[in-house]
């Protein structure tokens, strides 16, 4: 038992002279000489402290080049199956009699060239001709692709092809630089797409999930403002105003409240600039107050289905109908309030969180609150849901 | 650039992990599987013919065989998480049914056609009208420590 004991000492004992031997940078006379391990230790130590000398950025961009590309994999595959789900649901639901596949491809690369902005002045109309015409011509294309689809059908499959378009454009732009990259080996093109990776593929992964909410017609995230206001109008008189919005007029502690929803529940944001504009003009200006009701970005840290209260237009997209309600407000003094329910980029994009959900009901206690605070009985006031309404009817 | 000669050039998704991938893997487990045999051999003749160089190559192939053994055991787990990031996960959204009358609640998968405020048929308590009242999905999220 000693025997064995104090051979195993004496093995360590050898095992901490080589690893000693091993770590120690290599003399000429050893390299020579001495233990056949130890030179080869010796040997490959030194190569690859060379090797990371001269290569060690392009072991780096190597590295990086396999990252983007297994992220490259996964996007490709979210794209095609993007693509198979908006065919498929055309196949249902529009019943064409021409295999639909050539029309869709031929669509998932559309351009829309914004307008130039080198004289700034007048690009907010330029900029709502060139959406308008883009929105009118994705219409036509849908109805084309699937003739049998109703109105609220057609909605839903237009936003279901941008989805798509969108994927189909992600992964383009990927794999221009992935090439890029590969081709010109040079490190800044790999960098700048690598680090950005992360937040563009946790996008794509959200509009994944998008897809199927629009295929299917589920509301998503970005329709909590509408499912506030939809919750506000529901069962009271509506009228149709502009670019597909619903308005109604209800009496909220003695102030009439003019309630304006996109109408749903087909896929549908409208136009909320420009059905503001229609009832403060109908109102002849006296407006007491205007709200904005819409899903805000939370930052990481708070909690999905936080309400939140401010001063400003609530409504995001392109900025047209921003501006107009801006330009109606400055015109006629009016206040403007906003009440947001947040939420990640990724959820807004997403069937409804049932946080959100939640939400809702804390939003209109909000709502309620500030019309009380803000205005004086016989007051009128415009209460505006932003966002999409799909899935969400009136 | 045609989109048949750009796709050659990308990186196509793979149907699950490659022959290539299985086949390298398998060199590496066999070939750290024998470094650990030659391991056990020149302990054994160390421990016979007490020679101080056999322990030095017994150790030198004790590690080789233990970081190849780690290696392939690595690859494998990666490349079945590849497979695994290959899915979709679609959470379930879920449909809540009310009726404004009585109270009655209930709560089933999401099926196409269903929207909130759509009417859904009588209550099978009150035989009102019955209104789905919300479509939501839920997320199950872990608890987290969080110091902030």
């Amino acid at each position: 038992m000693e025997e064995k004991s104090s051979r195993f000492i004496t093995l360590y004992i050898c095992i901490l002279k080589e690893v000693k031997n091993v770590t120690m940078i290599p003399q000429a006379s050893q390299l020579l000489g001495g233990d056949p391990i130890s030179i080869a230790f010796q040997i490959i130590f030194t190569v690859v402290f060379v090797v990371f000398i001269f290569y060690g950025q392009r072991i780096q961009m190597y590295v990086m080049l396999n990252e983007v590309k297994n992220s490259l994999i996964r996007l490709k595959y979210i794209r095609d199956e993007g693509r198979k789900t908006t065919i498929e649901t055309i196949r249902e639901l529009g019943k064409p009699a021409t295999d639909p596949t050539a029309r869709v491809d031929q669509f998932l690369d559309y351009i829309t060239i914004p307008p130039e902005g080198m004289d700034p002045s007048g690009i907010v109309w330029k900029l709502e001709h060139i959406l308008d015409v883009q929105d009118t011509r994705f219409k036509d294309e849908v109805k084309l692709m699937a003739p049998q689809a109703d109105p609220t059908q057609i909605n839903n499959l237009e936003n279901s092809l941008e989805v798509a378009m969108s994927l189909n454009l992600v992964y383009k732009v990927i794999r221009h630089y992935y090439m890029l990259g590969k081709k010109t080996y040079s490190l800044y093109v790999i960098m700048q797409v690598q680090m950005a990776l992360p937040l563009i593929m946790r996008e794509a992964e959200a509009l994944s999930a998008a897809l199927k909410a629009f295929t299917t017609g589920q509301p998503i995230g970005d329709g909590a403002g509408q499912l506030v206001t939809a919750k506000m109008i529901y069962g009271h008189e509506q009228r149709k105003v502009e670019k597909d919005y619903v308005v109604s007029t209800i009496q909220i502690e003695g102030r009439t409240v003019h309630v304006l929803k996109a109408e749903g529940p087909g896929g549908n944001v409208g136009k909320p600039g420009e059905a503001i504009k229609r009832i403060i003009e109908e109102n002849d200006g006296k407006i007491a107050s205007i709200i904005t009701i819409d899903a805000a970005q939370k930052l990481e840290g708070e909690s999905t289905g936080e309400v939140a209260e401010g001063i400003g237009v609530a409504i995001g997209g392109p900025g047209v109908d921003q501006f107009k309600v801006e330009e109606e407000l400055v015109k006629y003094k009016i206040p403007i309030n906003a009440v947001v329910i947040k939420e990640d980029i990724g959820d807004s994009v997403s069937p409804m969180r049932k946080e959100v959900t939640d939400a809702v009901d804390v939003a209109i206690e909000n709502v309620k609150r500030v019309i009380k605070e803000r205005t004086k009985e016989g007051d009128a006031v415009i209460v505006a849901g932003i966002g999409n309404s799909i899935g969400i009817g009136q | 650039m045609s989109e048949d000669s750009e796709a050659k050039e990308a990186p196509e998704p793979p149907q699950g992990a490659s022959s290539y991938s299985f086949a390298i893997i398998f060199i590496t487990l066999v070939l750290s599987l024998a470094a650990l045999g030659f391991a056990v051999n020149s302990y054994l003749t160390y421990i016979s013919r007490n020679q101080f160089y056999e322990a030095v190559y017994a150790t030198v192939f004790l590690i080789i065989g233990f970081l190849g053994l780690a290696s392939s055991t690595y690859m494998l787990m990666q490349t079945r998480g590849r497979i695994m990031r290959m899915r979709i996960e679609i959470p379930p959204v879920m449909t809540t049914i009310t009726c404004q009358k009585c109270g009655f609640k209930n709560v089933r998968t999401f099926e196409r056609g269903d929207y909130v405020f759509k009417q859904a048929g009588p209550c099978p308590k009150c035989n009102d009208k019955l209104l789905v009242s919300a479509i939501y999905r839920e997320v199950k999220e872990k608890p987290k420590k969080e110091i902030f």
